[in-house]
């Protein structure tokens, strides 16, 4: 599984970083990022690469799971 | 409102498009509803850091954009201090592109103002825009970053909102140290009532603060992920701004559109230097990770970079109207080429040395 640490990263970089992981054919990905817009941006650029997310959060940081 | 949605962002840009032309119809100057570098600098004037008379006044609309973010972002529990990601060249970056944006003549939001109201000259501002964005989505590709921001303590992001409710204050209360601009002396003298221009920053605060608007991250989305989200709003303001301008043009017997290149509102017809103007805006917004706007709008969530980045933007007016670097409508000056030409020089190295100097 491909981690990706996002927390305290601004966009677009969450996105860029998960979008390499992505580009490696990850089937699992956990990314971790700690603010709302950072959530929503890798949440609508993994679901357009065909990826399932859930997200859960404790503390102001989101825990994403990204499958295909 | 969903906040992934283009739906959304669509309406939020209509509505901030509207809001611009009928700020000018209710006194702002011409193809100035909003000009978040323009504002900033009369504010810097008001507030005596540069002596440019025709030039100073406390907008409202600026406070009202960061109280505006700051109120939403409490309200939805996205407030969030926090800070610490390379904050002094967050400073140098904002004074970088309030050098660009005052040989321009506006900022990217401006620009669209002006395109919707007919000014030909935005459209070099657009192409030069476009290419400085090109160059910063350059150096993200190749790893570009600031590093990481930490949480701060809460005082350190009620800091920014509370200096703007201060300088309302000041504002209403208008002490003799504070510059206003004579009336019928200047661009700063043009201005809606000022709690119109408050509530308008407000709405355009929460609207940008929900949807994430950003004049930069639109294109740099489109090439850097084939996202049209954000581009959809820029293109909104466009088209509500027109329309709107169109409909007052005929309904009024003032003129709000007014096609060409020459004779239009505080700008000037130099295409080369409207080009690099906004080049060194796209490149530097990208660096800093957002537009002029999106800089107050992450301020108010609480940001503190983007307060430093907005302290660059107020520090950088300043410097362009003490030191002759600010365009007027006969044309840039020396001093603002030399400027230009060394904050491009300085956004390069800043690029450069945090994309290839240190690997985390």
């Amino acid at each position: 599984m491909e981690r990706v640490d996002a927390r305290g990263l601004s966009c677009p970089e969450p996105v860029i970083l998960t979008r390499k992981a992505i580009q490696k054919g990850a089937n699992e990905i956990e990314v971790l990022v700690d603010n709302v817009t950072s959530r929503e941006n890798v949440t609508r650029s993994a679901e357009h690469a065909g990826y399932k997310v859930s997200v859960s959060e404790n503390d102001g940081e989101f825990t994403m799971s990204l499958r295909k | 409102m969903n906040n992934n949605s283009k739906t959304g962002i669509i309406i939020a840009g209509l509505i901030i498009g509207v809001i611009a032309s009928l700020l000018v119809l209710f006194g702002n100057p011409a193809n100035m509803g909003f000009c978040i570098a323009c504002f900033i600098r009369d504010t810097a004037g008001a507030l005596g850091l540069h002596q440019a008379p025709p030039v100073q006044y406390i907008r409202p609309e600026i406070i009202g954009i960061i109280l505006g973010s700051f109120g939403v972002a409490l309200a939805t529990g996205e407030f969030s201090p926090k800070g610490g990601s390379a904050p002094l060249t967050r400073f140098a970056i904002g004074f970088c592109v309030m050098v660009g944006c005052l040989m321009f003549l506006g900022c990217p939001f401006r620009m669209i103002i002006r395109l919707g109201g007919g000014d030909l000259n935005a459209l070099l501002g657009l192409a030069g825009f476009a290419l400085g964005i090109l160059c910063g989505v350059f150096f993200l590709n190749q790893g570009y970053s600031l590093k990481r921001t930490y949480r701060l303590a809460a005082t350190e992001g009620v800091i920014l909102p509370a200096v703007a409710a201060a300088l309302f204050a000041l504002l209403l209360l208008a002490p003799a140290f504070i510059h206003f601009t004579e009336p019928d002396g200047g661009p700063g003298a043009k201005h809606a009532a000022i709690f119109i221009s408050l509530i308008a920053g407000a709405v355009v605060g929460i609207l940008a603060q929900r949807t994430r608007l950003c004049m930069a991250g639109g294109l740099r989305d489109v090439v850097l992920f084939k996202d049209f989200r954000l581009i959809s709003g820029f293109a909104a303001i466009f088209v509500a701004c027109l329309v709107m301008n169109l409909i007052l043009t005929a309904a009024t017997a003032g003129t709000y559109f007014h096609m060409g290149f020459a004779g239009q509102a505080i700008a000037h017809t130099d295409g080369l230097w409207n080009l690099l103007g906004m080049f060194t805006v796209g490149f530097g917004a990208i660096l800093l990770g957002g537009c002029p706007l999106r800089q107050l709008v992450l301020a108010g969530e609480g940001n503190t970079d983007s307060a430093m980045a907005v302290l660059g933007l107020l520090v950088g007016a300043a410097f362009c109207h003490n030191f002759g670097l600010a365009s007027s409508g006969e044309g840039p000056t020396a001093n603002g080429k030399i400027a230009v030409v060394i904050c491009i020089a300085v956004l390069a190295v800043i690029a450069s040395v945090n994309t290839f100097g240190k690997k985390e």
